[in-house]
């Protein structure tokens, strides 16, 4: 029979089954045997097993304080931000399996190629077109405007890219822009300091765009800053409709034919 | 996949459907729990411009909307290429248009 502290000393044991490949090399899972702790995250795991294991593993962070939105893999199948997953809300009989972020290349390991994700942030538009210089008067915002309410929404993105690997839609159309860069091109429509709003609505109106989201949601369930860039689609969807329809548009058509 | 144009041609025959679904769900009921026969039916649908009409609209409305919707679709599961994809949406509208409009046409002109 064993004593009280021969118990103590024997720590949970977590069976963490890491995604390893890229880099041209086909992927596989390798098993690793990680002390189970207290206030652990994934994170913790990954870079225990990377300290302590297996130098070779190859995985990306940051702050560590979900400030930087460096660190999202793949957990039990599932998008999250590594940093501020706690595995006690994720493990399941003391077993959990990383892999790295969906629907990007992967350079090696957990290491995505996040190219791709930003490519598509230029292609959305979704950066600031200037409307004024440094010599001008500084803008006046105020808060309360329903257009800066809208921005101001969405405006905590960390580009962490958790809701382009949730999102079904960018797996099955590669090109869709996604949500993360269509939520940030809402987030300027909707800011009176952006000078350019016409390339922003020809960008989200192609056949890449806006229209190609079908609202399944999963962007909005699993951003770890709790936005909503499904609300943000369905704004620039709606916009983009009444703005084909309004007079001024209805006139241009007739006037140029 | 889905630009502009075809979310707003989507959006619009469904607009167009939504009555006109329920407009032919009433009249399918009615026939079968009032008991209309074939030739009760093809009585009030002969030469009846407004039947014409009700049922002219939904074979448009009906013909878009399914050929772009399943266009789509096959677009994105069976990875066609957006130029296959609109040959496929074309192909299955004309079929669609065709039956409709020869389904259509039986009723309100040919002789029975």
């Amino acid at each position: 029979m064993s004593t009280p502290e021969e118990k103590q000393t024997e720590p949970d044991m977590l069976e963490v089954s890491i995604h390893r490949g890229g880099d041209g090399k086909p992927s596989t899972i390798q098993l690793y045997h990680v002390p189970r702790q207290d206030n652990q995250t994934v994170l913790d795991i990954v870079s225990h097993i990377q300290h302590y294991i297996d130098p070779t593993l190859s995985y990306r962070f940051a702050c560590r304080v979900g400030m930087c939105g460096s660190c999202a893999m793949m957990v039990n199948n599932e998008p999250r931000w590594t940093c501020r997953t706690h595995i006690d809300r994720v493990v399941e009989n003391n077993k959990i399996e990383i892999a790295p972020l969906r629907n990007l290349p992967v350079v090696k390991d957990l290491v995505p190629d996040l190219d791709p994700f930003f490519d598509k942030w230029t292609k959305a538009e979704a950066r600031h077109h200037p409307s004024a210089t440094r010599h001008q008067p500084m803008h006046l915002q105020s808060p309360d405007t329903p257009e800066r309410k809208r921005a101001d929404a969405n405006i905590e993105c960390i580009n962490c890219a958790v809701c382009y690997a949730a999102c079904d839609t960018v797996t099955k159309q590669p090109d869709y822009l996604g949500p993360a860069a269509l939520q940030r091109a809402w987030t300027l429509l909707n800011d009176a300091k952006d000078a350019d709003k016409q390339a922003i609505w020809k960008a989200v109106s192609g056949s890449d765009g806006c229209h190609n989201c079908h609202s399944i949601g999963s962007c909005a369930h699993y951003c770890p800053n709790e936005l909503n860039p499904m609300v943000a689609i369905a704004g620039l969807k709606q916009q983009t409709i009444r703005q084909a329809f309004s007079l001024t548009s209805l006139l241009e058509k007739f006037e140029t034919k | 996949m889905i630009d502009k144009r075809i979310y707003i041609w989507q959006r619009l025959s469904a607009l167009v459907m939504i009555p006109l679904v329920i407009g032919h769900l009433a009249v399918m009921i009615y026939a079968i729990k009032g008991g209309l026969s074939v030739a009760e039916i093809l009585g009030r649908t002969q030469d009846s411009i407004v039947w014409l009409l009700f049922y002219g609209s939904f074979v448009l409305a009906v013909s878009v909307h399914a050929a772009l919707g399943l266009g789509v679709i096959s677009a994105e599961w069976l990875s066609l290429k957006p130029r296959m994809a609109a040959y496929l949406s074309l192909a299955i509208g004309l079929v669609l248009l065709a039956m409709g409009s020869h389904a259509i046409w039986a009723v309100t002109f040919a002789t029975p």
